[in-house]
């Protein structure tokens, strides 16, 4: 292996591809080796280090300087100033920081972290096998083959008081101690990357920043639970994470990683990447099976839990993307580790992708029971343009909305519950008060009534009819009664929705309701939007 | 009711459902795959392509239609060369997402799910595409582009001409 004199990090996860960061790679490649400085300088394409906004980003190690927003012109002042003579470029460095040489690990916005799933995301080429086996890349699944039983990793699991990452929360031990004890061959591992929720993509820069990590994931939940085969179920928008992640598992293959007699272990087990082809719904556990099997995506009754009768009626465990990327770390360093990050109730980390009214967007890890105020104000660096923060909806389209009174809120599954929110799958976005709360229902529920799969009368009929209700409030049409009529709408999907859209898809309009009543009353009874966002006046003055 | 089209010689549409199935595989569970395959080339799925994949997966043509038209996706109304999807989810609509659709729909001179006269383009809105770090964003047929204004929305229209 030959030694250079600096690592150049590239970021190219999809946020910083947009911001044009494949042609300054190109353009560095092309100023080194014009230079005949390739034997000097290594160039490495790497997943997102968080600052999304802040792209393209580069690191230049051993000195760990960041660049943001880098374009092809910067490239030959980076070469000749920062390569060549060991000078910091200043007006590179992260925003308004220059000539104190402050390099991003120690702004507020990583200082806040704590990077368990993203371990490696940002640090290692995803496209190389070798970059994750040098930074402990399938050793938690060594462990497990080596020195424990099935039911031993599963005990761990449960100890760890993992919840599921995808949104429901579920305890991801008891998942796979049902699947172990299913009766029933052969058994399925399902990855659940359809990662549809508005405002989250962790899943996808997780994929795109270190695919071997979910991989492991996988084997070790196979080796678990006594499945052979497993199964990835990527959003078919997500093309970079379907390359990338198909490159990844070869690679495994080639390294005897996946396929038979892994390690030596007696142990087989294989992975096939699956498409989606957008459909929110196939999110649902029940409904991405059917999918799966080649069928419309429409959810299943419960029970039979997929534990019990999954994919082709057979015993299968299906979890989230980072759930499964926590499973290497617990096994390595074990159930009380992972307890003591955390919150009592919700052990362990959550990553989360902030966006909306904040300075700094991105892809964020932070230790459960942090409050909101910390993520907005510290790692989120506050509300820009002098504007005031007004909510912040946790959890995506089917999360509930956080008004600033509950600023000070530590994010944990009953805490948010407290409020009426819920943790949800990883998705923040930040609201200023510029914004008008009947106005993002709209958007909510145009979203809802879009995706209502159309199977149970609930959730089809539901959404449509919220929809229609909160258009006519939008517009300044609506009726007192209309707000009535809304609760028990909400309040009947609520309850006998099929799903768990059906179910979830009033809460952004309760918390709404709950907490901006007076929007809703204002463009009802004055026909008056507060924030201004709609208008002044919506639809005319009404007496 | 399916979309009745006569677009390609019913003979080249058996030769390409058959590479298709061959490339993918026989069993029900490709079905998606194989109906992406095939969309690949004209941006929809005629009923030709469904009749054919029925037939060469043995399936109800009932049940190869229910899955095609399930997924936003899939097509089986004609489209054009290239899909734009304007993404109305709400971190990009805070964003000014609306601003990007009026602009985008006034370049075109479509409507949403309309299609140009020329067949060029199709428009479409979409959920979340997942990069709402760098919205507003959308995606033309595969490609994604963040960090819209109307005026760069346009420019990225013109580029496809």
């Amino acid at each position: 292996m030959s030694i250079h004199r600096s690592h150049i990090l590239v970021c190219s996860g999809s946020n910083c591809t947009l911001r044009a960061s494949v042609p300054v790679r190109m353009a560095l490649r092309a100023a080194i080796a014009d230079q005949g400085l390739d034997k000097e300088f290594k160039v490495i394409e790497t997943g997102c280090f968080g600052l999304c906004q802040e792209g393209p980003i580069m690191v230049i190690y051993p000195e760990g300087i960041h660049y943001c927003g880098v374009q092809p012109d910067d490239i030959d002042e980076i070469v000749e100033t920062h390569l060549k003579k060991g000078r910091v470029v200043n007006r590179l460095l992260y925003r308004g920081e220059a000539e104190q040489e402050v390099t991003l690990p120690s702004t507020p916005f990583y200082q806040r972290q704590h990077r368990v799933v993203l371990r490696n995301v940002g640090a290692v080429d995803p496209e190389n096998i070798e970059e994750s086996l040098a930074r402990d890349g399938y050793q938690g699944l060594a462990k497990a083959l080596d020195t424990m039983s099935p039911r031993d990793v599963v005990q761990t699991m449960l100890d760890s008081g993992l919840q599921g990452r995808g949104g429901a929360g579920f305890p991801a031990g008891r998942k796979w101690d049902f699947t172990l004890r299913a009766s029933g061959e052969p058994k399925y591992v399902v990855c659940n990357a359809d990662e549809g929720e508005p405002g989250t993509s962790k899943d996808r820069l997780i994929l795109e920043g270190d695919p071997h990590a979910v991989i492991e994931g996988m084997a070790i939940a196979g080796y678990a639970v006594g499945a052979s085969q497993g199964f990835i179920y990527i959003r078919g928008e997500y093309q970079l994470s379907l390359q990338r992640f198909r490159k990844a598992v070869e690679q495994a293959r080639e390294y005897g990683l996946l396929g038979s007699d892994i390690l030596g272990s007696g142990f087989s087990f294989n992975v096939e990447v699956r498409s989606g082809a957008g459909a929110y719904v196939c999110g649902e556990e029940t409904a991405l099976l059917n999918s799966l099997e080649g069928r419309r995506g429409e959810p299943r009754y419960k029970p039979p839990f997929p534990a019990n009768e999954g994919l082709w009626g057979k015993p299968t465990l299906i979890n989230n993307v980072e759930t499964l990327a926590n499973a290497a770390p617990i096994l390595m360093h074990g159930a009380q580790w992972y307890r003591s990050l955390g919150s009592e109730d919700c052990p362990g980390t959550k990553v989360f992708t902030l966006s909306g009214d904040v300075a700094n967007r991105g892809l964020i890890e932070v230790p459960m029971g942090i409050t909101l105020r910390e993520i907005v104000e510290d790692i989120g660096g506050g509300i820009p343009g002098g504007r005031q923060f007004k909510m912040a909806q946790i959890g995506g389209t089917s999360g509930g909305c956080i008004p600033a009174e509950h600023l000070d809120i530590p994010i944990d599954i009953p805490h948010l519950d407290d409020v009426g929110a819920s943790l949800g799958s990883g998705a923040l976005l930040i609201v200023d008060d510029s914004h008008c709360m009947v106005d993002l229902s709209k958007t909510f529920l145009h979203f809802f009534a879009h995706e209502s799969c159309g199977q149970c009368t609930p959730c089809r009929e539901g959404t449509m009819l919220m929809r229609k209700l909160v258009d006519g409030i939008a517009a300044g049409s609506g009726t007192r009664k209309d707000l009535e009529l809304l609760e028990r709408i909400t309040a009947t999907m609520r309850k006998a929705s099929l799903c768990g859209l059906g179910q979830t898809a009033p809460t952004p309009v309760l918390t709404a309701l709950r907490y901006f009543s007076d929007e809703y009353e204002a463009h009802i009874d004055s026909g008056r939007c507060i924030s201004g966002a709609c208008g002044v006046a919506v639809g005319g003055m009404k007496s | 009711m399916i979309m009745l089209c006569s677009c390609r010689e019913v003979k080249i549409v058996r030769e390409d459902v058959k590479e298709a199935v061959q490339r993918c595989g026989r069993e029900k569970h490709q079905l998606l795959e194989i109906l992406g395959q095939l969309q690949k080339g004209t941006n929809f799925l005629e009923r030709d392509t469904l009749v054919a994949v029925a037939e060469e997966l043995d399936l109800p043509l009932a049940e190869v239609y229910g899955t095609a038209t399930f997924y936003s996706l899939y097509s089986t109304k004609p489209r054009g060369r290239y899909v734009v999807r304007v993404c109305e989810s709400a971190p990009c609509h805070i964003d000014g997402a609306a601003d990007i659709l009026a602009a985008v729909k006034a370049h075109l001179g479509v409507a949403v799910d309309e299609t140009t006269d020329n067949s060029q383009f199709t428009l479409e809105t979409t959920s979340c595409l997942g990069v709402c770090s760098v919205g507003p964003a959308m995606m033309i047929n595969d490609e994604v582009y963040g960090n819209l204004t109307p005026d760069r929305a346009v420019e990225i229209l013109q580029s496809y001409n």
